[in-house]
């Protein structure tokens, strides 16, 4: 084996390397454990000298730009995904970068989509060594055949903001791709054509990076107001014809789940919010983008009417149907960490209690407090999750790097957090003996709704009580399993991995959680 | 040779496979396998192949599968339609093991306010179906199933009725009119099969033939005859006395409203009279009347309004085709608050009287018949089974 990276087993008893990409790296210690004691990581101090007096920021084009950073071999360019699956700018600035003739950069995205299909030629030319970031559909597959010359890792969005205020990782270049911006580099989400809601995600990197860019395809002057990301930040401003495609920003599912078996699995959990009398007045609650999420705020939001029950905030993602909760009255305010619908976006630019949030105020593990601790509940998914609740939201079954964690590890830390998930996929089971990849510890996770039961996490007796006597099917997570092996023919055979690691979990206090291993055919 | 296929090649089906499966005099067995679960089940799949066909005898054979994720067994219902494609002569019959989740039995007096439709050639609609809490659930044969799949659905469907959880809905059959329903019934019958659905009833003697033929080999499967025609509805009466198997009496309206030459409209004036006369020939016989499907499936308010219509013409069901339909049945055929109240005063009245041992029942002033008794107690068990009521209610109060 060429690489080095010096296994070790961690308190979640999983194989992790300690050495990633030539630094050091802590095994996982159990959850609330790693504490570091150094201080943040600071960027250089900057002078008002230096920068243009009338604010004006504006540099021809992308590459000018890269050049005037500096850009050399080796560097981290980190870009975000608030563009999702519409983003042209992360292709542009390695295009750039290749044509400029610099090699082996660390990309740092805040997550990956199929649109950056193109970036697999710069990883096989050299340009690009390797991604650290989520790692999706064509990039995982990439990745997961072995054929990324570096190790990718994989943050949640808040241990993103974490590794970099922390100092684990360093960005050299940040290029903060914006739907509105002045000539000063004041930037937000709100207007122009690619409008997507906020940008939190660039937070980071806006504040820690060496050199930040703000690229738009809608110029105003100054101000640009209100500042998402804040022009004293920015080094430079580019212009693009276009930063990205519209249809393809807003993407998330914006359309209940018509699939009844999906229906049924979120019926049931906004049954156990108002059963077990989480519902009341005053709680908060946060869900995903999906079909399934949609049909169960759907579902949710007819049971508080019926109670006349009304949440103090939810947490987006925000789409349609948490915007007619705020409008509605069911809820005093949106905390927003993205839009998925342009809903979503009107109602963060014209209503004033929907707020817009980042990884840092929600997410950060290493800050004085975070929201996701006053979440009163999660609704979240998973693509497996096993008997000792443990759960899997990276890899399918088969080995396979397909996702990103999303913020997903960050919410496991809710007052109750519950997976929806159903008990197997085209013959494949969901709930498994044990997950391929560890990526939420199971003390963390309470409930798992499926669509033949509930099982509830056997340390919250608190939970398991508050829906006795309750009509819920309440079952425990091994009779679904067990179930679930009946249905789908037995158990099914091991997936064949190879020894080399092509990525590490990293757990959101920068330890290491997981690591997954190429697939072989 | 020969070379038979069941299913549509190249076409994805969920949860089903696609077989070619050509008999050779030599070469032996010839397996390609294209699975979308290779990583999982890959192995196990080749080995249950084999094992059906050593279990048929054939020793020479090629086989191609296309599988998308169908579960054990539906390889084995689909191979054992190939080989008898191949080599119709053969009668034997590959049984998946009886599962014990599937030996539940049935009652007279059940429950028959929703029953979903699955069509009887897709597995992917039946491995969930009971999850829904349907009353009932009816692996048809008929009008969902092209006439040269016939065999591939019974084959499908015995199967189903052996290794599916269907957890406590009724496992019902609708045959094809006779006589090819009475083939059908000889694949379903010997699979605790609680009820067969008689497609089409015009007659007594239709419900007399499939009742003999099932008890050629089994006593106590019920039948819930349809109505679909105008000849049907004038001889509901003799249809639903026919046998003392009949639990139910249902009314099919799209044939009906075909036959009698009239478009069928949401007011539904057009069967009127036909759906009368079944919910009264089906209480003459002492049978449960049951109303036709309501087939929009996007249209949740229509299907309220229908049902809270065939309520107040004295149907007791209602056929469903989309899981989503079930709730929405068993809310509307719930009893009302009102009704509720009324129920619990007559039972208690009823209870009270036995109580005493007094032999007529009276509520206030008025006398209640017996009649009226079981009526109240049907609606208080609906109440408790829909949640409106405490079964505990006569200690609470």
């Amino acid at each position: 084996m060429s690489e080095e990276y010096n296994l070790k087993e961690n308190s979640a008893g999983r194989l992790v390397p300690t050495i990633i990409n030539g630094e050091d790296a802590i095994p996982f210690q159990g959850v609330e454990k790693y504490k570091p004691n150094h201080n943040k990581a600071a960027p250089p101090i900057a002078t008002c000298a230096d920068y243009p007096a009338d604010g004006n920021k504006l540099i021809k084009d992308l590459k000018t730009a890269l050049l005037e950073t500096g850009i050399k071999d080796g560097m981290t360019i980190s870009t975000h995904h608030h563009f999702r699956n519409g983003d042209y700018v992360a292709n542009a600035i390695f295009d750039a970068a290749a044509e400029i003739g610099v090699k082996n950069l660390r990309w740092f995205p805040s997550a990956s989509f199929p649109c950056h299909e193109p970036i697999i030629d710069h990883l096989k030319s050299g340009v690009v060594h390797h991604i650290e970031g989520s790692l999706n559909g064509p990039l995982g597959e990439f990745a997961s055949r072995g054929k990324m010359k570096g190790m990718g890792v994989l943050r949640s969005h808040g241990g993103r903001y974490q590794a970099v205020q922390d100092g684990e990782v360093h960005i050299d270049i940040a290029v903060i791709a914006a739907p509105c911006a002045d000539p000063f580099g004041n930037a937000n989400g709100l207007y122009g054509e690619s409008a997507c809601g906020l940008l939190g995600f660039a937070l980071a990197d806006s504040q820690y990076a060496d050199k930040v860019i703000i690229v738009t395809d809608h110029l105003i002057d100054f101000p640009c107001y209100p500042w998402q990301i804040q022009g004293n930040y920015v080094d430079y401003v580019v212009v693009m014809d276009k930063v990205g495609d519209p249809e393809k920003i807003i993407s998330g599912t914006t359309r209940i789940t018509k699939s009844p078996d999906r229906q049924l699995i979120a019926h049931l959990a906004a049954r156990f919010l108002r059963d077990s009398g989480i519902m009341k007045d005053g709680f908060s609650f946060q869900a995903g983008a999906g079909g399934t999420s949609l049909a169960f705020i759907d579902h949710l939001s007819g049971y508080m009417r019926e109670a006349d029950v009304k949440a103090r905030f939810v947490r987006g993602g925000s789409n349609e149907f948490l915007v007619n909760m705020l409008k509605d009255g069911l809820t005093d305010y949106i905390l927003d960490g993205q839009t998925f619908d342009l809903k979503g976006v009107e109602s963060m630019r014209d209503h004033p209690n929907h707020a817009d949030t980042s990884p840092f105020t929600s997410y950060n593990y290493h800050g004085k407090g975070i929201f996701a601790t006053m979440v009163d509940a999660a609704i979240l998914g998973a693509t497996e999750v096993d008997v000792n609740f443990n759960a899997n939201v990276v890899t399918h079954s088969d080995g396979m790097l397909l996702h990103g964690i999303g913020g997903w590890q960050n919410t496991l830390f809710s007052r109750c957090t519950i997976l929806t998930v159903p008990t197997f996929r085209n013959r494949i089971p969901i709930l498994v003996d044990e997950v391929t990849t560890m990526v939420g510890p199971g003390e963390l996770i309470d409930v798992v709704v499926t669509e033949r039961g509930i099982a509830i996490n056997p340390n919250r007796k608190d939970l398991i009580d508050s829906v006795k006597g309750s009509d819920l099917p309440i079952r425990s997570i091994e009779e679904l399993r067990k179930e679930t092996e009946e249905i789908c023919g037995g158990k099914p055979a091991k997936p064949k991995l190879g020894d080399r690691v092509i990525a590490a979990i990293k757990w959101v206090d920068g330890t290491v959680i997981d690591a997954v291993r190429q697939v072989l055919d | 040779m020969k070379k038979v296929t069941v299913g549509i090649l190249g076409e994805k089906k969920n949860l089903d496979c696609n077989i070619e499966l050509t008999i050779k005099d030599s070469g032996g067995i010839e397996i390609d396998l294209k699975s979308r679960v290779e990583a999982f089940y890959g192995d196990s799949i080749r080995k249950l192949i084999h094992t059906e066909l050593s279990f048929f005898g054939i020793k020479n054979v090629r086989i191609t599968v296309e599988d998308y994720g169908a579960l054990p067994f539906v390889i084995q219902a689909r191979i054992e339609t190939a080989i008898k494609r191949a080599i119709p002569d053969i009668n034997k019959e590959f049984l998946p093991e009886f599962s014990d989740k599937c030996l539940y039995g049935s009652s007279r007096d059940r429950f028959r306010r929703s029953r979903l439709y699955l069509p009887g050639n897709f597995p992917k609609f039946m491995i969930n179906a009971g999850i829904h809490n349907p009353d009932g659930i009816i692996l048809d044969l008929e009008d969902s199933v092209a006439p040269s799949e016939k065999d591939a659905a019974r084959a499908l469907i015995r199967n189903a009725l052996r290794v599916v959880n269907f957890y406590s809905a009724e496992r019902m059959v609708r045959i094809n009119q006779l006589p090819m329903g009475l083939l059908d019934l000889e694949w379903v019958i010997p699979h605790n099969t609680h009820l067969i659905l008689i497609p089409k009833c015009e007659s007594a003697d239709t419900v007399k033939q499939v009742d003999e033929k099932i008890k050629e080999t089994k006593n106590d499967v019920f039948l819930m005859p349809i109505v679909e025609s105008a000849l049907g509805v004038i001889n509901s009466y003799e249809i639903a006395k026919a046998s003392s198997n009949v639990v139910a009496l249902a009314i099919g309206l799209e044939d009906y409203t075909a036959d009698i030459g009239t478009p069928r409209t949401k007011e539904g004036k057009e069967s009127f009279l036909a759906r009368s006369m079944v919910v009264n020939a089906a209480h003459a016989a002492g049978v449960q009347p049951i109303d036709t499907v309501f087939s929009d499936v996007d249209d949740a308010e229509g299907l309220r309004e229908s049902i809270l219509e065939a309520k107040s013409l004295g149907f007791v069901g209602k056929g469903c085709i989309h899981p989503r339909q079930i709730r929405i049945i068993h809310e509307a055929f719930a009893p009302t608050e009102e009704e509720i109240e009324k129920a619990k005063r007559i039972v208690n009245a009823f209870l009270q009287a036995k109580e005493k041992n007094l032999s007529v029942v009276s509520l206030g002033s008025k006398m209640i018949d017996p009649p009226v008794v079981k009526r109240a107690e049907k609606i208080v068990e609906l109440a408790i089974k829909t949640g409106k009521l405490d079964e505990g209610w006569r200690n609470n109060e």
